[in-house]
């Protein structure tokens, strides 16, 4: 066992934060997301405040800032992109609020007894209104837009508070059950499925957890391979610290920047490398939850056990309705020796979901293996920066002429995976090549690192992207699914088709951008990630189109063999499929757990039954 | 039923048939004739033909058609399962659905297509005056066919049917449909396999146990349309209607081009109603002979030589007409859940979940109502409806009279008349009678029916079929136009009969009614109380019935009404008591 108690160091902009309250415990900061968030992440958009794309005044694209590989980049095709996509122009701006406006935001209903009794614990809370805004929300396109519009909130949380410890959500709990109080868990905010929002009929005093305190790794135990990590942690710095010590957990999330620990349980989340480190409910040997009834934990750390139906199965995908989980063991992995990105052309998306399932019929998928149509592919060619020399400039236009005229690919169809080989060198390029080699056999050609690597920028840049989008009258949102493998063609078809024709009939101007990826592979099926945007010049409630178009298109997918969700969760925004989706007895034996676990509801964000 | 207000229900039945009463919204006719009778039949025949198809797909050649269909899941299950159950090899049953596909399969080749195209346009010319299409409809198919897979369900009347779908589709430089053909035509030397080769495939008329057949018909079908290689084309009715009054739907096949949908193999599936009207039918006297229990000549090719007197007769005019295409998607919507197909391998063969059913024969229903509405009806057919009723004869005089009221009402409900604009009903009647001179003679001013042979002595036995082929011979030309009556004529029956004003107990005795012709005619199921306030609406607007609150009366003219028009109903009523009586004899 080595270095217990492995506090952060402070890398971000470390400052004081000093509010009307108190704070007694000095700063135990600071992550890479820090404590007042808002002051180094926008408070309504994605990311980093510092982080943004923009149209200079030549009309050209930037990504501002210093934090990603494309930051301080020109990218000269995305306006050309953009306006010929969307229909939208970059001198038609539709700028946000700049700043919050405090009137906009409901006065705290305090729960005077509830708060003096927190101040005798000396746990760190604040009932500004800005802290509280930024807790009140995820990134649902409906929360984001309502921000940049400056719209009155109905309901946000009345104060946040701070935990260290465990054991002060112990005591907070406690106080919130006697008080009756509602606790609403906060990790790192990015739920997409209105999952933080406030229930607007909710009428006791909501508390926000906000566990992003609680962000040591109290422990590693390289015998077993195993961590003991605050579940506050957000996901770089988890990577970040464990690397220090030569291990990784692999978890990757697309998120993972600003995505916590304690959320990926609560939502069952998914990791990019899922195919050599597993997914959350794969990672996670033990877990610690506060419920009202008191604590959930195992007695040990045993790496499978026949006891019944495993509680941790209870607490994954609970989505914060039963309790907040404080602590939890999960696997790791020494950092890999070699990690080689790659990516292959097929002529068409048919082929190229042949090819995938085929690699995941041998067993034998890379780290990561995703699909993109030709709609993301060309997107991602957008992205593409300056080219800083002609003959770098030659060698794309040959690589584009070999496949488009030599190869008889068709630029309109073709389709690109985009691959990440991790393991020792000798390996990876034995894995690589039986791969190449599966994928010729489906008219795929191999086209090289950089492709392969921007795929996977892409990911990290999207909800970046779709800020700008907002700026110039485009809303966009994407969701996800797992479908059988015989049906994931069939599913992709009909699910663009029935938002395109939703998009007419509900009056959008415009062609809607309708993409989709597969982007994880299992032995049985494949999750499928879509991407939807639209100019919405002319609407008068672009929002509300919005979700018509998006619940139309949810349940396209279900009568096509989709899930509910592969990762994102249910939360509020999928309540209504929850029965279809698991029968109502399912729900009963939720609800019968939820009614013993918490029959107050203490934990009132009602997400999920 | 009652409980609810009885004027919401009419504002209510008012609106469906707004959507529904095609009088507003039809479509102008074009006679596609008129360009062959001015240009070169050859030219035509040899003119570039390139149809746009479905999302742009290339054309599937029949062979590479045949290669999917044997090596799809879908039959490679079947093929095993039969051989388990059968012990034989699979390699032998593989061998069977290839047979029995060689059987089956169509071999559309453009040059055929191009051989009919020339010698129809010669036959047509001479038998008929014109073939009128509506060509928005055209345009709407050709648009339907771009966006989704699309099944032509036209009428059946004639075995000229299939022949004229194709003719038009080519003229109009449409994707040419594959089409459902009885095996029947296969015992036609020589032309079996020209129809095959314009598009058709044969399928037998009855193969209910055989598995492999099954799948391999079904997998051939499904195969074509969720490609959208080509419309596929089939008669809802199974046979051509003897008497000319729609039959009810079989549903085999609508439940094979729909399945596609609901296991979300296609995004949706458009049904285009298509209804071919013919002023006189080529086999008019033929099928009343069938009727009265002569054997319908087998389809052969010296059979077809013979039929060659035919052409030097004028069998007037065709009018076909494309109705809008019907999206499955639209109509399952809230019907059918399709995620319960999910918990099931799709390329196995399953019976259809009942909820699916019941939506196919709905369907089927709707689309034959469809078919009926869009039905062209000539002055003739309304003269033949009063012959029928005077069959000792009338007044040449009263039977204009009489024909132009009728025109008027069947016009008030929604009839598709095709009436000659600007011509006196006189002349009217006239050529309509000069043009069914084989079943109508006038002498001495009066109108009666042409009975049988005038040549030759004939034994009483043979003047009494005679008569009655003229008599069933003009019955399916007023066939035609029971439709439009048939909902006020069984409220009027149910009127007359109950002889009460209490609007309950006249739809008890309606729905009586309704029930014991839903398989005589097309009455879509579970539309009875649709049907009952659709008949009271019309009868309310024509004035012959009054509708004070939950009551309702007669008024005067519905005397002179209902001694008309239900008159027909009753007829069909007595005619299905004495069967009733004949059989329970027997």
């Amino acid at each position: 066992m080595s270095s217990v108690g492995l506090r952060l160091g402070v890398t971000a902009a470390s400052h004081t934060y000093s509010i009307s309250c108190c704070y007694y415990n000095a700063m135990r900061l600071t992550a890479t997301v820090c404590f007042p968030r808002q002051e180094i992440m926008k408070w309504n958009g994605w990311g980093y405040s510092d982080s943004k794309f923009l149209f200079n005044k030549k009309g050209q694209a930037e990504f501002t800032g210093k934090r990603y590989r494309l930051s301080g980049m020109v990218l000269p095709s995305l306006q050309d992109w953009f306006e010929n996509t969307f229909g939208a122009s970059v001198n038609h701006k539709s700028p946000a609020t700049p700043a919050l406006n405090a009137s906009a935001v409901p006065p705290a209903s305090l729960n005077e007894a509830f708060v003096e009794d927190l101040k005798a614990t000396g746990i760190p809370f604040s009932h500004e209104a800005e802290d509280r805004v930024f807790r009140a929300h995820g990134h649902c396109l409906h929360e984001i837009f309502a921000l940049r519009e400056g719209k009155k909130f109905e309901r946000v949380p009345d104060l946040v508070v701070w935990p260290i410890c465990h054991n002060d959500v112990v005591k907070i709990v406690e106080l919130a059950c006697k008080h009756n109080v509602c606790l609403i868990p906060y990790g790192g905010g990015t739920s997409v499925t209105s999952a933080l929002e406030c229930p607007p009929e909710e009428t006791r005093c909501i508390v926000s957890l906000d566990t992003s305190q609680m962000n040591r790794i109290l422990w590693i135990d390289e015998k077993n391979l195993v961590a003991h990590v605050e579940a506050g942690i957000i996901g770089q710095d988890l990577e970040r610290l464990l690397n220090e010590s030569g291990y990784c957990t692999g978890h990757e999330p697309d998120s993972m920047e600003f995505s916590s620990l304690g959320g990926w349980v609560a939502t069952r989340a998914s990791g990019m490398k899922k195919n050599v480190y597993g997914n959350i409910e794969d990672l996670v040997i033990h877990i610690k939850v506060v419920t009202p009834r008191g604590v959930i934990e195992k007695s040990c750390q045993g790496p499978r056990m026949s006891t019944g139906p495993d509680i941790h199965h209870f607490i994954l995908g609970s989505e914060g309705t039963l309790g907040v989980v404080t602590e939890v063991t999960m696997k790791i992995r020494p950092i890999p020796e070699y990690q080689k990105y790659g990516s292959v052309v097929f002529p068409n998306f048919e082929a190229g979901v042949a090819c995938l399932r085929e690699v995941a019929k041998q067993r034998c998928a890379p780290a990561s293996i995703r699909l993109m149509d030709n709609e993301q592919f060309q997107f991602g060619h957008a992205l593409k920066p300056q080219v800083s020399s002609i003959f770098t400039n030659f060698v794309e236009g040959l690589k584009k002429f070999y496949i488009t005229k030599f190869k008889g690919f068709d630029p309109h169809q073709l389709v690109v995976a985009t691959l990440l080989f991790e393991g020792d060198r000798e390996r990876v390029l034995q894995h690589e090549k039986q791969v190449y080699d599966i994928a010729a056999t489906f008219g795929g050609l191999a086209a090289g690192e950089d492709n392969g690597q921007r795929g996977y920028i892409l990911t990290f840049v999207i909800a970046y992207l779709r800020d700008l989008g907002m700026d110039y009258y485009v809303v966009a949102e994407s969701f996800e699914t797992s479908v059988p493998w015989d049906r994931v063609l069939d599913l992709c078809r009909n699910v663009k088709e029935r938002i395109n024709r939703e998009c007419k009939e509900r009056g959008v101007q415009f062609q809607p951008l309708t993409s989709c990826r597969v982007t994880q592979t299992y032995d049985a099926g494949a999750c499928v990630y879509f991407y939807f945007a639209f100019n919405y010049r002319g609407l008068a409630d672009p929002v509300h189109t919005y979700e018509q178009v998006e619940h139309a298109a949810r349940e396209e997918i279900l009568a096509n063999g989709g899930s509910l969700s592969h990762h994102h969760g249910v939360g509020k925004l999928r309540k209504e499929w929850m029965k279809d989706s698991i029968s109502s007895v399912g729900v009963g034996m939720l609800k019968s757990v939820k009614d013993y676990v918490d029959p107050d509801n203490i934990f009132g964000n009602r997400n999920l039954l | 039923m009652s409980t609810v207000c009885a004027s919401c229900l009419n504002i209510l039945v008012f609106l469906t048939l707004q959507q529904r009463d095609p009088m507003l919204k039809r479509d102008g006719f074009e006679d596609i004739l008129e360009e062959r009778r001015n240009s070169s039949d050859l030219k035509y025949a040899l003119r570039c033909y390139a149809p746009v198809l479905y999302k742009g797909v290339t054309p599937c050649k029949a062979n590479m058609l045949k290669n999917i269909v044997l090596q799809s899941d879908q039959l490679h299950y079947v093929v095993n399962q039969v051989s388990q159950e059968s012990g034989e090899a699979p390699d032998i049953i593989q061998e069977e659905a290839s047979v029995i596909l060689e059987e089956m399969a169509h071999r559309l080749q453009i040059s055929t297509v191009r051989f009919f195209a020339f010698a129809l346009t010669k036959a047509f010319k001479t038998l008929f005056q014109h073939v009128c299409v509506n060509e928005e409809g055209i345009q709407r198919l050709q648009q339907a066919i771009q966006e989704h897979p699309v099944v032509l369900l036209p009428s059946h009347r004639s075995y000229m049917d299939f022949l004229l779908m194709s003719y038009i589709l080519y003229t109009y430089d449409l994707a040419l449909p594959v089409i459902a053909a009885g095996m029947d035509f296969m015992g036609m030397k020589f032309v079996g396999e020209m129809l095959r080769m314009s598009g058709a495939f044969f399928i037998r008329r009855s193969f209910g146990g055989d598995k492999l057949y099954w799948a391999v018909f079904s997998e051939y079908v499904k195969t074509m349309l969720r490609n959208g290689f080509a419309p596929i084309e089939f008669f809802l009715e199974g046979t051509r209607s003897r008497t000319c009054k729609s039959l009810t739907p079989k549903l085999g096949l609508l439940n094979i081009v729909i399945e596609p949908f609901f296991k979300g193999e296609v995004f949706d599936v458009n049904l285009v109603p298509v209804s071919i009207s013919y002023e006189r039918i080529l086999e008019e006297s033929l099928y009343a002979r069938e009727l009265l229990g002569v054997p319908k000549p087998k389809e052969s090719t010296s059979g077809l030589l013979k039929a060659r007197r035919i052409l030097s007769e004028d069998y007037g005019s065709i009018h076909v007409y494309f109705g809008q295409p019907v999206s499955v998607r639209s109509l399952a919507q809230g019907k059918v859940n399709r995620s319960k197909y999910n918990l099931f391998p799709r390329h196995i063969p399953r019976k259809p979940m009942e909820e699916t059913q019941s939506f196919v024969n709905d369907t089927a229903y709707r689309i034959v109502r469809l078919q009926e509405d869009n039905m062209v009806l000539k002055p003739w057919v309304l003269m033949a409806s009063l012959l029928l009723q005077n069959l000792e004869g009338l007044e040449l005089s009263v039977l204009t009279e009489q024909t132009l009221w009728l025109r008027g009402l069947a016009l008030s409900y929604a009839a598709f008349l095709d009436w000659p604009d600007h011509a006196p009903t006189a002349k009217v009647v006239s050529s309509s009678l000069a043009l069914h001179r084989g079943l109508a003679c006038v002498s001495g001013g009066r109108v009666s029916l042409v009975v049988g042979e005038p040549l030759g002595p004939v034994t009483p036995e043979e003047a009494l079929f005679n008569r009655a082929v003229s008599v069933l011979s003009c019955a399916s030309y007023r066939n035609q136009v029971l439709h439009v009556f048939l909902r006020p004529a069984m409220l009027a029956v149910a009127m007359h009969t109950t002889a009460s004003s209490k609007k309950n107990e006249v739809y008890n005795c309606f729905s009586f009614l309704w029930n014991m012709f839903s398989n005589d005619f097309i009455l879509c199921p579970g539309d009875t109380v649709q049907d009952f306030e659709e008949a009271c609406y019309l009868l309310v607007k024509t004035g012959a019935v009054q509708m004070p609150q939950q009551d309702i009366e007669m008024t005067d003219r519905a005397v002179l009404w209902t001694l008309e028009f239900p008159k027909v109903v009753n007829k069909f009523y007595s005619g299905k008591l004495s069967c009733r009586r004949i059989l329970s004899e027997i």
